[in-house]
């Protein structure tokens, strides 16, 4: 695999999308070859199911680039591979539909595991030890972030609070009202346009529209923001220089991107809360805040709270937003940011940025312990 | 009676429309578009003017004193940050995005299937184990991929994975194309399992009663019925990829780094290069606009499909 991605990356460029592509699709092919050819009947396909066992372990295993003094590891993949094969043999369901699972669901699964929990158990670890990752320092790593002050990990931590307390709230609350402003107006599709079209733009890219707009200068301004405050009769100011100012205006950012995703989703709950509902409330003589608050929210409750959690978890992975502002200057920045900020020290100080991690992992479990609530009873 | 009920009626369903969209509304929203606009509009007049003009003058001058220059792009073009030029970046954002994109939507439509439709004992615990698995931030996974996929992987004083060759040249865009992959797999999986799931019992089962095996009813009946939802999940997972700044950050390198990660380089550097910026921005932002507008369709329902889980 070192062998192909290395003459890969020698390739003229534009080719070598197309030639991974179809290695890829090859690869697919193959697997899906062998899921339909692997429940046939017949002592033949007895022999090619025995094969896929076994050959197809063995030949990741080589995929992989291993070329010398590792038998056993080949020899326990053949063995795993027979003992699927020999389950499979025994299955009540039929022959090869243990085999056929197998080769549809491993290599997602196997990708996960490699990719995410086990990546996971390892940052886990080494938020526990010290720089070098050898050393087991008990609870230090995390004393250090409650502990430090300056642009360490106590500001960041407190940031990313302030972040996932505000973001949320302002994007989801002015994606509602604006949803049910332009509802059925006349000019409802460019409307909306507007105000979706940040979301395909990057966190970079906002960014630094941002900067401009935020720009302070001695003279002529040129950032539009100092401009209005000029017009307004006050002196200009540096916007991104002052906490907490600076973090709001770049917490700002995040809303003026997520808004647009909150707008669309709760545009599509609004329409679909029954008419009668509405023209009830109507007869009842309720006026339309009174409708909007009292009918209109009930009912898309859960949508609101679906649209408040994925920002909420958005504001507390943010990093492209602080990496492109301020560099975490001037105490803006955020765990997202510093985890990779004390990852880039020199030497690494690999304990504190696990920990840093690890505070973003555990603040997020809630939000997704909630979706996946939800999930579970809506299948049951 | 009738008549009148229905006039009446009628008449309420107009008032209906007529007092959720009053002017009031309509100008409070026309308002907030201005503002949500107005930076990006300032942005986008700016690149067009010269270098000297943007930084001593603010855009809305533009309108009193139209100058209109074309150089702040093809300057950009050809400037070498890091050692590539920014179309070299370009055409390297395109090469980490349309395999980071193909990548997992077809390795989760495998799985998604199975999940959908082969019974099996603790398909379900699976199925929300995947899902649980979002809830790994991509912060978690950095540090080790990284000594990964540089140190390789040895477990029991045996090594299973050797590792990637050092340099960029060495392993190419392996390094991100898999990054994306991976992380991309819990959400994917989810959102193809909901488009797998909803086709029809009967259709899969006469299918398979005219012999046709898992393998054949999937590429023939699930992939092609799944199509507009895996078009959607495309897009979204295409935009992504091309947005990302993290991954790229840590997993290119030199001549390998996509537009993103130059951009901000060139926001730290040369932070009052306003002509530089400028049409950066617009550089990196075209496709995902192109693709937003061309697609937007689809994006929506993407996002609706991704949203109203639960």
């Amino acid at each position: 695999m070192q062998a192909f991605f290395s003459w890969l990356a020698h390739l003229p460029q534009l080719l070598q999308i197309p030639v991974v592509l179809a290695a890829f699709l090859v690869v697919v092919g193959v697997i899906i070859v062998l899921i339909e050819i692997a429940p046939r009947p017949g002592r033949a396909y007895t022999w090619v199911r025995l094969g896929i066992a076994v050959g197809v372990p063995v030949a990741v295993l080589a995929l992989l680039g291993l070329e010398r003094g590792v038998a056993w590891v080949f020899l326990l993949g053949a063995v795993l591979g027979g003992g699927l094969f020999w389950l499979d043999s025994r299955s009540a369901k039929g022959r090869g539909r243990l085999i056929q699972l197998a080769l549809f669901v491993s290599p997602a699964l196997a990708l996960l595991v490699v990719g995410l929990v086990w990546p996971t158990i390892r940052t886990m670890v080494s938020a526990f030890m010290d720089k070098t990752g050898t050393k087991f320092v008990g609870l230090d790593n995390f004393v250090w972030v409650f502990s430090s002050g300056g642009s360490g990990g106590l500001t960041s931590l407190l940031n990313t609070i302030v972040w996932v307390l505000v973001a949320p709230v302002f994007a989801t609350g002015i994606g509602l009202v604006y949803a049910l402003w332009v509802d059925r107006s006349r000019a409802e599709k460019l409307l909306k346009v507007l105000i979706f079209m940040p979301m395909s733009i990057s966190f970079v890219g906002a960014s630094i529209i941002f900067k401009f707009f935020y720009d302070y200068r001695q003279g002529n301004q040129i950032g539009l923001l100092n401009q209005v405050v000029i017009a307004l009769g006050g002196a200009p100011v540096n916007w991104l220089q002052s906490y907490p100012l600076n973090m709001f205006l770049m917490i700002a950012i995040l809303i003026w991107s997520q808004t647009g995703f909150a707008m669309v989703i709760l545009s599509a709950a609004i329409k679909s809360v029954p008419a009668e509902l509405i023209e009830a409330a109507q007869i009842d003589g309720a006026s339309s805040v009174r409708r909007f608050v009292n009918v209109i929210i009930p009912t898309i409750r859960p949508t609101i709270v679906v649209v408040w959690i994925t920002i909420s978890i958005t504001s507390l992975k943010v990093y492209d937003i602080i990496a492109v502002t301020t560099a975490g200057y001037n105490n803006t920045s955020v765990l997202g940011y510093e985890m990779v900020r004390q990852f880039s020290l020199f030497p690494p100080q690999t304990g504190h940025s696990a920990a840093l991690a690890m505070l973003i992992f555990i603040l997020v479990i809630p939000f997704i312990a909630y979706n996946a609530r939800s999930l579970v009873r809506s299948h049951s | 009676m009738t008549v009148t009920a229905i006039s009446a009626s009628t008449r309420m369903v107009k008032k209906t429309h007529r007092t959720l969209s009053s002017p009031w509304a309509t100008i409070g929203a026309i308002i907030i578009a201005a503002v949500w606009t107005l930076p990006t509009f300032g942005l986008f007049v700016s690149s067009f003017r010269p270098a000297t003009s943007i930084t001593t003058t603010g855009w809305w001058t533009f309108f009193s004193d139209p100058q209109v220059t074309l150089s702040n792009y093809s300057q950009t073009l050809d400037f070498v940050s890091s050692g590539i030029t920014i179309t070299q970046t370009l055409w390297n954002s395109l090469t980490i995005t349309i395999p980071a994109a193909v990548f997992p939507i077809v390795l989760a439509l495998l799985v998604a299937y199975a999940l959908a439709w082969i019974d099996f004992r603790g398909r379900h615990v699976v199925f929300v184990a995947i899902f649980a698995l979002q809830i790994v931030p991509l912060q978690m996974l950095l540090v080790p991929l990284l000594k990964m996929y540089t140190g390789g992987v040895t477990a029991f004083g045996a090594q299973i994975f050797p590792g990637f060759a050092a340099n960029s040249l060495g392993s190419g865009f392996a390094q991100v194309w898999i990054t994306h992959t991976m992380s991309a797999l819990p959400l994917a999986t989810f959102m193809l399992h909901n488009a797998l799931a909803t086709i029809p019992g009967e259709v899969m089962e006469a299918a398979q009663i005219d012999g046709a095996g898992h393998g054949q009813i999937f590429l023939r009946l699930a992939l092609p019925l799944a199509m507009p939802t895996i078009a959607s999940y495309a897009i979204f997972q295409f935009l992504w990829v091309w947005n990302d700044l993290l991954i790229a950050t840590i997993f290119t390198s030199g001549s390998n780094a996509p537009i993103t990660k130059i951009l901000a380089d060139l926001s730290g550097k040369y932070g009052q290069q306003w002509y530089l910026l400028t049409a950066g921005t617009f550089l990196a932002i075209i496709v995902p606009l192109i693709v937003f507008f061309a697609l937007q369709r689809f994006f929506v329902r993407g996002l609706l499909a991704g949203a109203t889980k639960g």
